[in-house]
């Protein structure tokens, strides 16, 4: 029996390599997941709701269970530049952040895209202020929507772990290349603690192996010196970008390869690109993201109850876009209702606004109504979106 | 008889918005109070004061003080401040905030608005760590003391002598002072209101929940005994010499004070001066 006075989850986890089934928060679960994938430079500022996460990876660092270095930087802005630096000499980098920092690194982050740079990066999406607000909003990550990230948006705990790691095997692909983001709402995930398997090391390794790229800075294997980042003509920096284009399309194939080997290998799958909730013979489909996605589920299954023909899909990949695998579920539907934690001031909701271009793009013409809930934090009740369901059915 | 007691810094303070964050036992209280207790001794008209802050414990500052106030972004008040003065020369502006808000994040506008000598008073809350976000290492921890990124002591991170940097940097005024020392603080920020220029008081502060907790200090007034028995008062002391060791004797005191030096409006005042001679001489050429 564990001592329930001192218990010490990671001395726990040392004790014995069996996978074993603890209560982590969101923060936990990412630290977990930067971890198990054998992370080699961190580098990371203080920001409400992310802190969490890399305390945890420093305590470990320091006790010298975990193996990688920490560089306790003095802005977000730093962080970012400090892990592209790592990456470009060929480790494989962490970070985390929220919201302002999230802005602040922006710089950075449309970079570390460019230079293509496997970064993987914790977003504990947070509302961007005035008014100061630390709960949870979309609006951090989806602001760099067009950059070059791959883009994950977790709906559990659980998920979180699984899709950091999953995240490495997919940014480092030869035929990718490009960052990624995980993203967990504020407090809904960050903070709240839920049952979350953590992996046997080995079978981690087996699954992602150590990171081999096949340039990076200082290469011994490479006589001639390469010179990163310089200025281009326009022409070449079209070329440029259009190879980052394909990528981030090729990474479709590439995600499902992923996800499905993980699948066989921790019996785990939170859905590819998309993941579909009692779509079949569906009228109205409820989409959206993150941990909505799972009220959408039950608001589903509870309408299903009362007969009513309700089905969800839940966007996993905001980057690489699901285009036609959304267009493939929901093209027989009648209606689709979106539901996001955010709103493009004067439009729509984003993820909306995503989903009409796809539809007009393979000539569907189904009603989208655009849902913006829970912004700043607000709390998102099953009963709010029941109400939109039953008011659109 | 009822008689309704009033707290004296009440007029100071916009009480609807209490209670405030700070946990009992924090520094913040302290030198809000100092502040507001300089003001009333100045008899300062508290429409022409302005308070930005940055982000952390001591950033709510501008939201309590019942003058025109602004809480900026992570590290942004200097510039914020800066912008503000130049656009209203005739107004005291104050930024007040912490050592991670102005030294970490927000280092590189330190530096820069003391070497243009932007006239704005700064008051640099230190109390030696991230408090708002759970006491994480910042740019003035101390050697060796804990907080949780440096669970096991902080052996990686070299702090600032805020001191030094401000006047190596052009502050015209450096003052240092602990929240034990409230006194000297309000006449400090009396005599920095008094002058123009780039002005920096340093307060140490006591951040017993983080930084206290962490470091054999949980109890409020043993962190202010700490101060008490480790500042040491210096006439005139050397800036160079302003280096905090956690555990040894540190100084307090006034450590520049220069009258006199054309601060950042004054040079733009002149260059338009300069410029506007050209022209004119250009005009009869
Ligand atoms: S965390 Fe520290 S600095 Fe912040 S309010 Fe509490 S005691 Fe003060």
């Amino acid at each position: 029996m564990i001592n329930s006075y001192n218990f010490r989850f990671s001395e726990v986890y040392w004790c014995s390599n069996v996978p074993r089934t603890i209560a982590l928060t969101g923060n936990e679960a990412a630290a977990w997941g930067a971890r198990l994938s054998r992370v080699e430079v961190i580098a990371a500022y203080p920001i409400t709701p992310q802190t969490q996460i890399v305390e945890k990876l420093s305590e470990w660092i320091e006790k010298g269970e975990f193996n990688a270095e920490f560089i306790r930087v003095e802005s977000e802005h730093s962080a970012m530049a400090a892990v592209a630096g790592a990456s470009a000499a060929g480790a494989r980098t962490f970070t985390a952040t929220s919201s302002h920092g999230f802005a602040y690194m922006y710089e950075m982050i449309a970079w570390v895209a460019g230079a293509r740079l496997p970064v993987v990066m914790g977003v504990v999406n947070r509302f961007i202020g005035p008014p100061w607000n630390i709960w949870a909003d979309w609006m951090d990550a989806l602001s760099a929507r067009d950059l070059g990230w791959i883009q994950i948006w977790a709906s559990n705990n659980q998920e979180v772990l699984d899709s950091i790691i999953q995240a490495y095997k997919i940014a480092e692909n030869k035929h990718v290349l490009l960052p990624v983001m995980v993203s967990l709402e504020g407090f809904v995930l960050s903070h709240t603690s839920e049952p979350v398997q953590i992996h046997d090391q080995e079978l981690v390794d087996q699954f992602l192996p150590e990171y081999n790229p096949p340039h990076y800075v200082l290469n011994p294997e490479v006589s001639k010196p390469f010179a990163f980042g310089n200025i281009l003509w326009p022409w070449d920096t079209v070329h440029l970008r259009w190879d980052m284009h394909k990528a981030m399309l090729n990474a479709k194939d590439t995600i499902k390869k992923t996800v499905k080997e993980y699948e066989e290998l921790f019996g785990i799958n939170h859905g590819d690109l998309i993941k579909e909730y009692e779509t079949d013979g569906a009228e109205v489909v409820i989409v959206s993201m993150a941990s909505i996605a799972e009220t959408a589920e039950n608001v589903a299954a509870e309408l299903r109850k009362e007969g009513k023909r309700v089905g969800s899909l839940k966007v996993r990949f905001f980057r690489p876009f699901p285009s036609k695998e959304i267009v493939d579920v929901l093209k027989d539907k009648n209606k689709v209702i979106v539901v996001e934690r955010d709103l493009s001031i004067g439009h729509d909701g984003i993820l909306a606004m995503e989903l009409r271009s796809v539809l007009h793009r393979y000539n569907t013409e189904i009603p989208v109504y655009s849902v913006s809930l829970g912004l700043g934090g607000d709390e998102i009740l099953p009963e709010q979106i029941k109400k939109v369901v039953n008011k659109v059915i | 008889m009822i008689t309704a007691l009033v707290h004296p810094i009440e007029k100071f303070v916009r009480s609807e918005r209490l209670p405030h964050i700070w946990c009992s036992g924090c520094g913040m209280g302290m030198i809000f109070n100092a502040f507001a207790k300089a003001i009333e001794e100045l008899n300062i008209d508290p429409k022409k004061v302005v308070i930005v802050s940055g982000i952390g414990c001591s950033g709510r500052a501008s939201g309590y003080w019942a003058y025109d106030g602004f809480h900026t972004t992570h590290g942004r008040p200097i510039p914020f401040a800066m912008g503000l003065k130049l656009a209203r020369p005739d107004l005291h502006v104050v930024v007040i905030s912490g050592d991670g808000d102005l030294l970490a994040i927000g280092g590189n506008h330190f530096i820069h608005a003391a070497r243009r000598n932007v006239d704005i008073l700064v008051i640099l809350v230190n109390n030696f760590n991230y408090g708002m976000t759970g006491g994480q290492v910042g740019p003035t921890t101390p050697e060796g003391v804990r907080t949780t990124t440096t669970p096991y002591g902080n052996y990686t991170e070299p702090p600032f002598n805020a001191v030094w940097l401000a006047a190596a940097s052009g502050a015209v005024y450096v003052a240092r002072w602990t929240v034990y020392h409230l006194r000297n603080l309000t006449e400090s920020i009396k005599t920095a209101f008094q002058m123009k220029g780039f002005r920096v008081i340093e307060v140490i502060s006591t951040c017993p929940t983080d930084f206290g907790r962490r470091n054999a200090l949980p109890d409020p007034l043993d962190n202010l005994r700490y101060l008490k028995e480790n500042a040491v008062y210096v006439k005139n002391p050397d800036p160079r010499e302003a280096d905090i060791v956690w555990g040894k004797k540190f100084i307090i005191g006034e450590f520049v004070k220069i009258e006199g030096k054309e601060s950042f409006d004054d040079r733009i005042r002149r260059l338009i001066e300069i410029a506007q001679k050209e022209l004119r001489r250009s005009d009869l050429q």
